[in-house]
């Protein structure tokens, strides 16, 4: 292989772009990313960077000796726009087109938005400017911050918001935020962590529209409440929308590649075409799509694998993992947590919230399915590294099984 | 010059956070004893809570891991190292010495 382009320049295709030279790729290596900056972490987009205790120089995935070693061309602030048939050349909004062997799409996913005109004080939180935005617009004294969406970035925005002092609401839609994630008995105990933490929580509560005034450049004026489908009104000058994130696979309708919220991978990471492989939030792997740090970090060490082989030489399921820091507390899952799995506290108690944190496990036919943590590092990664181990052993059995039935199949 | 706990308080693959400023952990690792900076050079977790297997401890939140010889990351998301403190026993009691900001560093 002697060109490979890497199209998203963030955790995920760093990440790539690392693996293809630490496993020989010696070629042409061109990054692509839409936005200008170089990679940076997003996770503590929500947390220390609002807070002010992370500046954006601590952001920064790589340094210049790392970039001199990998040896490649980065094109910032430029958007592929299409791949062609064959998925061997990139084409960027610019017009340039970059002929590749491989391609690796690493495009992540955007914050999906509340349908309406523009208004100012309402924000979403994905990249940095979008982080830079908020900031600014929390630094200037108490404000009324309505939160839309309880999940964890919503979650972990309003609580580094009432660590800056301000007047907090988070609105969520359904009974319970978190619910798909943790399970409806834990999540539950963590919603408490807002009213712990001195946010005001409303449960489901429909937003129907945002309220503004006065007109801008924008042209809907600046936020001033909140229209919750129960008719309630709630006044506010910042509002955040957390509802969620959707794949960024816009630029490539058009390419033979299968897309289905994310593009279509095999448990490899190899798309419909060999010489492409996706990797990260926008890469559904084997029928799941995550949108985790660890995911976007390990995904593209089996994926860069692949491309060099030119096949699927070895497949990628790594054990669920995310954490979340909210009100001063970490949470903490592992695992793939069925509906109607029952959940047992192992260590602590959840009734004091932050009280020394607990440990829960999810268990489904007497075995562990998942594990979640609030303040207890040490016995969580005891129990993932159970799970990390167990899975291994269970695809072991499968590839055992697939081997047993082809070999019937051929006597 | 610290003092920890009694060695025997300590046993083997066992660590303990201390509260100083900034805080230390000190890890019995298959008997040998050693101290490092508590806080992970990459973000913010307390490799005390790590895992530790022989002379390496990963972090729990991120899975860097850390020679605790030379505090020197072996594996991202890490780059930087932490500092390394000396520790001794003496009477059965464990004690660290801090190294100073200059020392301590493998970098
Ligand atoms: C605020 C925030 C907090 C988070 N906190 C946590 C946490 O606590 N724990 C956890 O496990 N995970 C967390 N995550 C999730 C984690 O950050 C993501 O899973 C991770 O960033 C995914 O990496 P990625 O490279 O796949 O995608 P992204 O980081 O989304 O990067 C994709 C990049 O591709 C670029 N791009 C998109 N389209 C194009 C195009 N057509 N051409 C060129 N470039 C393009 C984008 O501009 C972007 O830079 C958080 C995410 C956010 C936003
Ligand atoms: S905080 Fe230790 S690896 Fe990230």
């Amino acid at each position: 292989m002697r060109a490979v382009t890497v199209v998203g320049a963030s955790l995920a295709g760093l990440y790539a772009a690392r693996e293809l030279r630490a496993q020989g790729f010696d070629g042409r290596l061109v990054v692509v990313g839409a936005e200008p900056h170089h990679p940076y972490d997003r996770p503590p987009l929500s947390k220390g960077f609002l807070t002010g205790d992370c500046a954006e120089p601590q952001l920064a995935l790589s340094d210049a000796e790392e970039a001199a070693e990998l040896d490649a061309e980065w094109i910032l602030g430029a958007r592929a726009h299409a791949l062609d048939a064959r998925g061997r050349t990139v084409v960027l909004d610019d017009g340039r087109t970059l002929a590749s062997d491989g391609v690796v799409i690493a495009t992540g996913a955007f914050a999906r938005h509340l349908p309406g005109p523009a208004l100012t004080g309402v924000h979403t939180l994905r990249t940095l400017d979008d982080a830079r935005a908020l900031r600014r617009a929390l630094v200037h004294g108490p404000r009324r911050v309505v939160v839309i969406g309880g999940g964890f970035i919503g979650a972990e925005t309003a609580s580094s918001c009432v660590a800056l002092g301000h007047d907090v609401t988070v609105v969520e839609a359904a009974q319970l935020p978190l619910a798909a994630q943790l399970g409806a008995e834990m999540a539950f105990v963590c919603a408490g962590l807002h009213a712990r933490g001195g946010a005001r929580l409303l449960t489901g509560a429909g937003v129907t529209a945002l309220r503004g005034a006065g007109p801008t450049t924008l042209g809907g004026g600046a936020v001033t409440a909140v229209e919750l489908s129960d008719g309630r009104l709630l006044p506010a000058d910042v509002v955040v929308v957390g509802i969620g994130a959707a794949p960024n696979t816009g630029w490539l309708t058009g390419s033979p590649l299968a897309l289905d919220d994310g593009v279509l991978c095999d448990d490899g990471c190899v798309t419909t075409l060999p010489q492409v492989v996706a990797v990260g939030d926008v890469a559904r792997v084997g029928g799941d799509r995550a949108e985790h740090w660890t995911s976007a970090t390990e995904q593209p060490r089996v994926a860069v694998r692949n491309l060099l082989a030119r096949h699927t030489v070895e497949t990628a399921r790594p054990l669920p993992y995310f954490w979340s820091d909210q009100y001063g507390s970490r949470l903490q899952f592992a695992g793939r947590r069925g509906e109607g799995d029952t959940v047992r506290i192992v260590e602590g108690s959840p009734d004091a919230l932050g009280g020394g944190g607990f440990l829960a496990v999810y268990e489904r036919a007497g075995r562990t399915t998942a594990v979640l943590a609030l303040d207890r590092a040490r016995p969580f990664t005891k129990v993932r590294r159970a799970l990390m181990a167990a899975a291994a052993t269970d695809r072991e059995a499968e590839r055992e099984g697939e081997y047993m039935e082809d070999a019937a199949r051929a006597s | 010059m610290i003092a920890v706990c009694r060695l025997e308080d300590l046993p083997a693959g066992e660590s303990v956070r201390l509260d100083t400023a900034p805080p230390v952990a000190v890890f019995n690792a298959d008997g040998e004893l050693f101290a490092i900076d508590d806080t992970c050079s990459h973000q913010d977790a307390s490799l005390s809570e790590g895992w530790l297997e022989g002379c390496v401890v990963e972090c729990p939140l991120h899975a860097a891991s850390f020679d605790l010889r030379t505090g020197r990351p072996t594996c991202l998301p890490a780059r930087r190292p932490v500092r390394t403190h000396q520790v001794y026993v003496e009477d059965g009691v464990i004690h660290v010495r801090l190294a100073t900001a200059e020392e301590g560093s493998a970098a």
